[in-house]
C-alpha cells in the first residue's frame, strides 16, 4: 500500500493536470463523489453528523484487522467527491498513521480558493472527526 | 425611454472585473447591491472634508455634518412619502428596525395572552424578534399560511385576525421567493381590529415605489445596502404618534432632554430612539445611493427588472431538470430554483467558476423551505444595472450544469 505521502503526492498531479480552470476542477471533485463506498441508510443519522459543515456529511468508522474503515456520505456532490479525496488518503490504515498523517495535498492543490473558505472550514471539521475517531480505536486497542 | 444600461454599469466600479477567468455577472443583488460611485464619493468626501460629530457642535464642520446628515433623512422621507423627517429613525439595518419596535413597542403595548401574526414567508430577522418578545410576554405567535406558489392566504390571514391582535409584522417582498404581499389588505384588515402593521421592506423598497401615507403603514423597516447604499445602516419609519407612545430603546447621549441623577427627560422623535454618535458617513451617502434611484425613476426600475425576470424565466423554463421555487403572481426580481438531482450549493459553485454570483441555501428563511419541502434554493436576484446578456449567461451556466444530472 502506497504511504500517506506517496497518494498525496498522486492527488496533486492530478489536480495539477487540471490546471487553473476553476469549472473543470470542480466538475472533477463532483465526479469523484461517484466511486464512494455505499452508506448505510441507517447510519444516516444527527449523532453521525460532522458539526460545522455547510452541507450535511455522515462519517462512521470501525475496526478492520487493526486498521480503520471509515464510511462517510453527503447531501452534495461537491463534499462527496471532498470526501473521497480525504478517504483515498486516510482509508484503512492503521490508527497510529492516521493520527500522525499531514495533510499537505489540501494546501497544494490550492483547495481554499477552489472550495472557498466555508467549505475549507467544514473539510477541517472533517479531518478532525476522522482523527478523533482514529483516536478513539487506537485507545480501544490499547486497552 | 428604457434603461440605458451601459450608461448605469458604468457607474458602479464592481462591475467590472473578472471572477475565475470570467467576467463578473452579480445576481447577488437581494443579499446586498452594489454602490455607485457617486456613494463611494459621497463617503470619501464626508471623511476628507466634514468629518465631526453632529448636532450641538459650536463650529463650522460640525453644522455642515448636521446639516447633510438632516438633509439625508430629509431625502429617505421623500423616498417613502412620510408626513416628516422626524418619523425616519437611523439604525444599523432591518434587522434592528424590527427588533427596535419588538423590544419598544412590544415592551409596552404586548402582554400576555395578546396575539402576533407573522407570515411563512418571513426572514428570520422578522421571526426571531417576535418569538423572544412572546417568550418574554407570554404572547403568541401566529403565522399566515401559503400556497404552494408562495403566495399567503389571505382568508386564512383573515381568520388569524382577532381583538387580541397587538401586532401584524409582515414582509413586503419575499427575499427567498420575490412575493409582493398584498400588503395594503393586510393593513386596512390589522387596522380593522386595532392591530398595529410591520412592514419589512428590506427587498421592497429597492425595487416598488413605497408611498407609507398610502399603505398607511405604523412602521417600514429597510436596509440602505440593499438600496445601493452603505451597509451598517437601516431605517426604521414609524408614525409620530405611535413613535411617541413607545419607550425609548437605548439610553446614551442624543437621545435626552434633560438628565439628572434623579430623572431623566427623553428627547423628541427621532433622537429618542437614536441614542449614541450615529453612523454619519454611511446616513450621508445614503443620500447619494437615493439620488441615483430618483434619477433612473422606480417606474423604470421596476420595467427593466421585470423584463429581466421574465426573460430569465423563459430561457430557464427551457433548460431540462428546472424547477421553478416561487412562482407568485406577483414578484419582485428574484428567482429562486432548483435543478432536478442536485444540491443547490453544488450548482452555486458551479455557476462562481462561471463568474455568475449568486446565493445558494436557506436564505434565513429556514421555516419557509420547511413548507416548501425544500433544503433550499439557487437564488438569482436582479437589480438595475443587469443586463439581458448577463442573463443569456445564467441560462447557459445553469444549463450546463443541468446536464450533468439531467441528460
Amino acid at each position: 500500500m502506497s504511504s500517506i505521502q506517496e497518494v498525496q503526492d498522486e492527488i496533486v498531479s492530478e489536480f495539477e493536470i487540471l490546471g487553473d480552470d476553476k469549472e473543470s476542477t470542480i466538475y472533477y471533485i463532483m465526479e469523484l463523489g461517484g466511486s464512494l463506498e455505499e452508506f448505510p441508510d441507517n447510519e444516516r443519522i444527527e449523532t453521525n453528523t460532522i458539526k460545522g459543515c455547510q452541507s450535511k456529511v455522515w462519517l462512521i468508522a470501525d475496526e478492520k484487522d487493526g486498521k480503520v474503515h471509515f464510511k462517510a456520505d453527503s447531501n452534495t456532490d461537491i463534499t462527496k467527491g471532498l470526501i473521497t479525496l480525504l478517504l483515498r488518503v486516510l482509508n484503512y490504515r492503521i490508527p497510529e498513521e492516521i493520527i500522525k498523517a499531514e495533510l499537505n495535498f489540501v494546501e497544494r492543490i490550492g483547495m481554499g480558493s477552489i472550495i472557498g473558505s466555508q467549505r475549507s472550514n467544514g473539510f477541517a471539521s472533517m479531518i478532525k472527526q476522522i482523527k478523533l475517531y482514529a483516536l478513539a480505536i487506537q485507545s480501544k486497542q490499547n486497552a | 425611454m428604457g434603461i440605458e444600461i451601459e450608461k448605469i454599469r458604468g457607474l458602479f466600479p464592481v462591475l467590472h472585473q473578472e471572477v475565475h477567468g470570467k467576467p463578473l455577472v452579480y445576481f447577488d443583488n437581494a443579499a446586498t447591491t452594489q454602490k455607485p460611485q457617486a456613494v463611494l464619493d459621497a463617503l470619501n468626501n464626508y471623511y476628507s472634508t466634514d468629518n465631526s460629530n453632529i448636532h450641538r457642535g459650536a463650529h463650522a464642520l460640525a453644522d455642515r455634518a448636521t446639516r447633510y446628515f438632516e438633509e439625508s433623512r430629509e431625502a429617505i422621507q421623500l423616498f417613502i412619502n412620510a408626513r416628516e423627517s422626524a418619523e425616519v429613525l437611523f439604525t444599523k439595518g432591518t434587522t434592528e428596525s424590527i427588533n427596535l419596535v419588538a423590544s419598544t413597542f412590544g415592551r409596552k403595548f404586548i402582554g400576555k395572552g395578546d396575539e402576533i401574526i407573522i407570515s411563512t414567508l418571513e426572514h428570520h430577522s422578522n421571526i426571531v424578534p417576535w418569538q423572544m418578545l412572546c417568550e418574554e410576554k407570554g404572547a403568541i405567535l401566529k403565522v399566515i399560511p401559503i400556497n404552494d406558489a408562495g403566495e399567503i392566504l389571505f382568508d386564512e390571514f383573515d381568520k388569524l385576525l382577532s381583538p387580541k391582535t397587538k401586532m401584524v409584522s409582515i414582509v413586503h417582498a419575499s427575499n427567498a421567493l420575490g412575493t409582493i404581499n398584498p400588503v395594503k389588505k393586510v393593513i386596512a384588515a390589522a387596522h380593522a381590529v386595532g392591530a398595529k402593521v410591520l412592514l419589512d421592506g428590506a427587498q421592497s423598497t429597492s425595487h416598488l415605489s413605497i408611498d407609507v401615507q398610502d399603505l398607511d403603514c405604523d412602521f417600514l423597516a429597510f436596509s440602505a445596502h440593499k438600496l445601493y447604499g452603505p451597509t451598517g445602516l437601516g431605517v426604521l419609519y414609524g408614525k409620530r404618534e405611535v413613535l411617541e407612545s413607545m419607550p425609548p430603546y437605548q439610553g446614551g447621549g442624543e437621545m435626552i432632554k434633560e438628565v439628572t441623577f434623579e430623572k431623566t427627560t427623553y428627547n423628541e422623535i427621532p433622537f429618542k430612539f437614536e441614542a449614541g454618535t450615529p453612523n454619519i458617513g454611511d446616513v450621508i451617502a445614503f443620500k447619494a445611493a437615493l439620488d441615483f434611484v430618483n434619477a433612473i425613476g422606480k417606474e423604470e426600475i421596476r420595467q427593466h427588472e421585470d423584463e429581466l425576470l421574465r426573460y430569465a424565466n423563459e430561457l430557464l423554463s427551457q433548460v431540462k431538470g428546472f424547477i421553478p421555487v416561487g412562482t407568485a403572481a406577483e414578484k419582485v426580481s428574484v428567482l429562486s430554483f432548483n435543478i432536478n438531482a442536485m444540491h443547490p450549493y453544488d450548482v452555486g459553485m458551479m455557476l462562481d467558476a462561471n463568474g455568475i454570483a449568486v446565493r445558494t441555501g436557506h436564505h434565513c428563511t429556514q421555516p419557509l423551505m420547511k413548507r416548501l419541502g425544500l433544503e433550499g434554493t439557487v437564488r438569482a436576484s436582479f437589480a438595475v444595472y443587469n443586463s439581458k446578456s448577463e442573463i443569456e449567461k445564467l441560462a447557459e451556466g445553469v444549463s450546463r450544469i443541468a446536464r450533468i444530472k439531467n441528460k
